[in-house]
């Protein structure tokens, strides 16, 4: 409550209820020293919710209390209240007091009458107990036996005049019809409406088939409340009213740690995981994988340690964990070290807000971080649209607001277009990451393809990937993309194979045309070395032939030297020096 | 119901409310009229006697308990109907 701006009365000034939510609404409990007016058709939890302001404010309050029953005897109300162990029987002896102001049946009236001697009795009573809460429950029987709106308008006066001068904090209860509207017109609790300090009305609707309960504060005076309809249903300890977080809640926690899908690709599409506290929405056909992708995801939780709950609207528990273990998904290790609380909500029936509440007490208990639903789109069907809209914005809420990581399938229509992949519930907008999951049809086979639709905050992959299921876990496949295509499955694997065949035959050619140059180059060498051989004969021959020019020449001019000088003649160095150069 | 049967009262009021005071009148009338002799009333206040009137269960005054001659009735309110007082003591008949 700190959180409230300071309203001007105070919660010292408020009686808590101890009614789950409720305390939240009105900012604290009720007007103290003050009466409410509780008005609701039949079997909308008037009694209930009177019954446990009086239970807690005994119990836990130290605040002994007095409950007029006016409809029903002590004895029933106590019976019927058994359930919800608030242990009134032993309340009973000190703190609390049953008053049986049933009118006898066969009452005899004979002229008007008034509540004096009750309220002299009560005041007896108070003082010897010590009372500060007052319940009236049905005050509506008794003053119907009042002849006219007068007299009853007078005993209404005397009531609450009494209840004002003790400083008692009291409760009114009174019938009105199913709609509002008749509630505000209906005399006398139309004024009784005006004269209060706090007026709440309940509601039991029937929408579709589905019982809607819910409860608005219709005024309160000097404080403010949350004037919106809030759902509640009668659970197990009684009554727990949903109440919306936005009046209470700051801002959400907003956390930069990561934590994992449970399938490592996934993680890795992501940038490294989904945030903590953020909200998942996992859309697709029935049969997609939604509820293995979510299976996974609190496996990897409950392998942190985490608390963790599974909320099934689909199959049971045990087939849930049965067909996960199918896909290497071990659920039942978690359960049996209680890290993990499985719920099968099929068998629950009940509005909308009645599993919302419902799941919210779970976690609660359960202490839990992480909670996966599977799917919400069964609230679809089970409440109207506006209903169900209001719920998931009040899941999405509260998670954020609790700091709890949620996991959320939502199935599509079969019927529906493919390409449109808008989720029913329109949480689509809310979730911060959206993955969606298709079938893709071609030649004859059905393959799951993964794609990551949004997620608010962090880089992730633009690809349809394809999802793999098989007994070792779950993992993804970069699905085979050419020429505008996508290819998954035996045609992914097929085209796969294929171009490895060619990658192979072109590796061998390549091998082949080197070994033929190889070949052409060593002949290339072998050629050249014979010619260079050649070359080196030749040159030899050459060398030779000049040699035996020279020689020859040599010869020659020796032999005409020779010659010369045999001959004796006298031009012999005149031709030397000409030819010698 | 026979003539000669003793009524015995007892009339819860809270103190002089206007029901309370009529009703008291109303019953010292009926008796005076119908039961002339043989009745016998006790005025409780609930203010005085809280407990004893929790422990009676009155919640609305003024109630009248007639004790004798049995049943036990109770009649509720100021007494104003005296056809239904009748009625409720068995005198229906004897009036006339």
């Amino acid at each position: 409550m700190k959180s409230l701006p300071p309203p001007r009365v105070s919660a010292t000034h408020k009686v808590p209820t101890g009614i789950a939510g409720f305390d939240e609404i009105t900012g604290g409990g009720l007007p103290r020293g003050r009466t409410t007016l509780l008005v609701g058709g039949p079997g909308s939890g008037k009694t209930i919710l009177a019954l446990q302001f009086l239970a807690h404010g005994a119990r836990d309050c130290a605040e002994p209390g007095i409950f007029v029953a006016f409809e029903e005897s002590s004895q029933r109300i106590v019976a019927n209240a058994e359930s919800f162990g608030w242990n009134l029987a032993a309340l009973q002896k000190k703190k609390l007091f049953f008053l049986d102001a049933q009118p006898p049946p066969d009452l005899i009236q004979s002229g008007d009458f008034d509540l004096g001697g009750m309220l002299a009795g009560l005041d007896a009573q108070i003082k010897s107990m010590g009372a500060r809460r007052i319940v009236f429950d049905a005050l509506d029987v008794v003053l119907a036996l009042l002849s006219d709106p007068a007299t009853r308008r007078q005993e209404i006066y005397r009531l609450h005049a009494w209840l004002l001068a003790r400083e008692l904090t009291g409760i009114i209860t009174a019938k009105a019809g199913g709609d509002e509207d008749s509630n505000a017109s209906q005399q006398p609790f139309g004024f009784m409406q005006f004269m209060v300090d706090c007026a709440v009305i309940l509601n039991h609707n029937v929408v579709q088939g589905v019982s809607h309960r819910n409860l608005r504060v219709q005024k309160y005076r000097g404080s403010s409340f949350d004037e919106n309809e809030s759902p509640f249903l009668i659970g197990a300890s009684g009554l727990v009213v949903d109440a919306a977080h936005a009046r209470v809640r700051v801002d959400a926690k907003v956390s930069n740690e990561r934590v994992s899908s449970g399938v490592e690709r996934l993680d890795t599409m992501l940038g490294g995981g989904y945030y903590r506290g953020a909200s998942i929405l996992i859309t697709g056909f029935s049969g997609t994988a939604k509820t293995t992708l979510s299976g996974a995801f609190a496996e990897a939780a409950c392998r942190r340690g985490e608390h963790t709950l599974f909320v099934s609207f689909d199959s049971d528990r045990n087939e849930v964990i049965r067909n996960l273990a199918s896909v290497g998904i071990r659920l039942d290790q978690y359960i049996d070290n209680g890290s993990l609380r499985m719920i099968s909500a099929r068998s629950i029936a009940g509005s909308a807000e009645t599993y919302l509440v419902r799941i919210q007490t779970l976690a609660k208990e359960h202490g839990a971080r992480c909670v996966v639903i599977d799917p919400v789109s069964t609230w679809y069907k089970s409440a109207n649209d506006l209903a169900a809209q209001s719920v998931a914005d009040r899941l999405i809420d509260w998670s954020k607001g609790d700091g709890i990581t949620m996991v959320c399938t939502s199935l599509l229509d079969e019927m529906s277009n493919q390409t449109d992949s808008g989720s029913p519930l329109q949480i689509s907008t809310l979730a911060d990451t959206w993955i969606h999951l298709s079938y893709l049809m071609q030649a004859g086979e059905r393959n799951r393809g993964l794609s990551i639709v949004k997620s608010r905050g962090t880089a992730h992959s633009n690809q349809v990937r394809e999802l793999i299921l098989s007994d070792t876990g779950v993992t993804l496949t970069d699905t085979y993309t050419a020429g505008g295509e996508v290819l998954m499955g035996t045609l992914r694997w097929e085209k796969e194979r294929a171009e490895r065949v060619a990658a192979e035959a072109a590796e061998a050619n390549a091998k082949l045309k080197r070994v033929k140059l190889d070949a052409e180059e060593a002949e290339l060498e072998v050629r050249l070395k014979s010619l260079q051989t050649e070359l080196v004969a030749k040159q030899l021959e050459k060398e030779l032939l000049v040699r035996s020019i020279q020689s020859h020449e040599g010869e020659l001019s020796r032999g005409r030297t020779q010659m010369k000088e045999l001959r004796g003649a006298d031009a012999t160095n005149a031709a030397d020096k000409k030819d010698s150069p | 119901m026979n003539r000669r049967s003793h009524f015995k009262f007892h009339l819860y009021v809270a103190g002089d409310a206007p029901n309370s005071a009529k009703a008291i009148a109303n019953l010292a009338t009926f008796c005076r009229t119908h039961l002339a002799e043989r009745y016998e009333i006790e005025i409780v206040d609930v203010f005085r006697e809280p407990k004893r009137a929790l422990a009676e269960g009155i919640f609305m005054t003024p109630t009248l308990i007639a004790l004798t001659p049995p049943p036990v009735r109770r009649i509720v309110g100021t007494l104003s109907h005296t056809q239904t007082v009748l009625l409720a003591l068995g005198l229906v008949g004897l009036a006339e």
